[in-house]
């Protein structure tokens, strides 16, 4: 693919000095993404996706590698309004009307989208006049996705956009995005839901402890880590049976309980109540991310912490 | 509208709107002003200077205003920065020139209009000066407050917002009293070698303009306000710049 028609991070490291020694928050992360893809960068609290990003963005300098969006570097692409991003930390600048934050940050742009159109579309219009700091958590959450969205962004970048969100909010949002990213856009946005990543993305990027561990099709990824969890009341049989079962990779017992990590839930349960009629109270439900990141890292030795 | 223009008018709303820094940077002084001179408006010989109570303190508090009122920009900074809207600017065509020339423009639209509410409190206790020495003292004091203007970015971009309060009370007590705000600094010694380096000491010089000095400052003056402005300058770029990591 042409460098001029994608954004490539190559090669990408960041190390931080703290009190207790250096922090390799990004370890030399390797992504090509092409125009018009929506990425998922995902992964758990302290795999290095905010400093990827804030590299990406132009707001970190990188100890090694580079990162360049459609041919340009970071601050080229910032200067020339191609990037749109929506950033952690949950509110706004106080003292303005979200009317005349959207009008400002409007006429920084060279080819901003109409502000009222923008409003409408991210739901803001019976609150426009309303002062920033009167807004509850989910309006400001939307102010802020409107900010990213108003300068018609080449690429649009979200770091946990839903992280304060309720479930009605999530879906919102994310109905919201789909709309715009119809147009073509370039998405990418980190997470560490799984289902946001197999729901929303074309193609998930996993990190973990600052590395790339996994890079494909969603479909793909969430065969590797998304395996499921049985749990049961079973009391009286011993894990080392359980584990046996077709489809079940692991068995734990906790108490009367006991858990089932399986690669194949579905005959894994079949397995199970053919084997234990007894069993009860079954629950069947996707694995922790953070459990699959540990089962995916655990094998090589990290060199140092993880950071953000 | 253009980027430029779009950006400074939006921080001179913000501005204008924020109660806390319009009660502090505003109303205290002149309070204080209110508080002093009033009871003795009628004394018209301060220490046998010859000069009245009211023009007095006026002149004495105007550097300490606006001192006060152009540091504050560095509060309302740090606040910015707290909420990560530091960040989501840095992310945008605005350029450091136009964010120093929107900040710096609200600085001193404080320090006008307190400027301003000083002059008037004085006059209503009957301080009365010629045209010019209204015009020569509050553009001396404006001129002088820009390494103030600067300071004010600098401490922003450097500190948190839990940290600025005082930082930025503890930096204009400091300036304002080895300037000679709070009472005039003389005799030759140590003290006024220091007073005179610094750019407090040629604010309240400047504001003395209104008594009729014809050159308040000298050209020691004039070089120790371009040199602090050039270096604060450079630093608050500097730490604008470089302010872009997560707070």
């Amino acid at each position: 693919m042409a460098a001029g028609d994608s954004i490539q991070l190559q090669g990408l490291a960041k190390s931080f000095k703290t009190p207790t020694g250096p922090v390799h928050a990004v370890q030399g992360i390797d992504v090509a993404i092409e125009r018009g893809q929506t990425v998922a960068l995902l992964g758990p609290n302290g795999a290095g996706k905010s400093t990827t990003i804030d590299m990406l963005l132009g707001l970190l300098p990188p100890d090694a590698g580079s990162a360049t969006i459609f041919g340009r570097t970071p601050g080229e692409a910032v200067a020339a309004g191609a990037i749109g991003a929506m950033l952690q930390g949950g509110a706004v600048i106080r003292e303005v009307t979200v009317r005349e934050l959207m009008s400002m940050m409007a006429a920084l742009y060279p080819n901003a989208l109409d502000v009222d159109e923008v409003i409408d579309l991210v739901g803001l219009s019976d609150i426009a006049e309303r002062r920033t700091e009167k807004l509850s958590g989910g309006q400001t959450q939307r102010v802020r996705f409107a900010v990213a969205l108003v300068c018609d962004p080449e690429l649009l970048v979200l770091d946990e956009p839903t992280v304060a969100m309720d479930v009605e909010g999530r879906r919102a949002f994310w109905t919201t995005m789909r709309d715009f990213t119809s147009r073509g856009k370039t998405v990418l946005f980190a997470t560490h839901y799984l289902e946001e990543a197999d729901d929303y993305a074309d193609r998930a990027v996993l990190m973990a402890a600052g590395r790339v561990v996994a890079d494909g099709p969603t479909t793909e990824i969430k065969a590797r880590v998304g395996s499921r969890m049985i749990r049961a009341t079973l009391p009286g049989i011993a894990a080392a049976s359980l584990a046996a079962l077709p489809g079940v990779t692991s068995a734990e017992r906790r108490g009367e309980g006991v858990v089932l990590r399986c690669a194949d839930s579905d005959s894994a349960i079949r397995a199970l109540l053919q084997a234990y009629p007894a069993a009860r109270d079954l629950e069947i439900a996707g694995a922790d991310l953070e459990d699959a990141f540990v089962e995916l890292t655990s094998a090589p030795s990290s060199d140092g912490p993880p950071a953000r | 509208m253009n980027a430029r223009r779009s950006y400074l008018r939006f921080e001179l709303i913000r501005t204008v709107r924020n109660r806390r820094v319009l009660i502090f940077s505003l109303v205290f002084p002149i309070l204080i002003y209110l508080i002093i001179a009033a009871p003795n408006k009628g004394e018209n010989n301060v220490s046998g200077t010859g000069i009245s109570v009211p023009l007095y303190f006026m002149i004495g508090l105007a550097g300490f205003g606006t001192i006060n009122a152009v540091l504050s920009s560095g509060s309302r900074i740090a606040a910015e920065r707290s909420v990560g809207w530091n960040r989501q600017l840095r992310i945008t065509p605005l350029t450091t020139r136009e964010y120093f020339r929107a900040k710096i423009a609200s600085s001193y639209l404080l320090a006008v209009v307190s400027l301003l509410a000083l002059y008037v409190a004085g006059a209503a206790m009957g301080v009365r000066l010629p045209a010019d020495r209204w015009i020569h003292m509050t553009w001396l004091i404006l001129l002088g407050l820009i390494p103030f203007a600067a300071l004010g970015i600098l401490l922003g971009h450097l500190l948190t917002a839990d940290s600025i309060g005082p930082a930025i009370g503890g930096t204009t007590a400091l300036f304002a009293f080895l300037g000679g705000s709070w009472f005039p600094i003389t005799g030759g010694g140590f003290i006024e070698h220091l007073a005179k380096l610094l750019p407090s000491y040629w604010v309240v010089q400047a504001s003395r303009a209104g008594l009729g000095a014809p050159h308040p400052w000298t050209s020691e003056g004039w070089a120790v306000i371009a040199v602090w402005s050039v270096v604060l300058i450079a630093l608050a770029r500097r730490a604008y710049q470089r302010d872009t990591k997560r707070v």
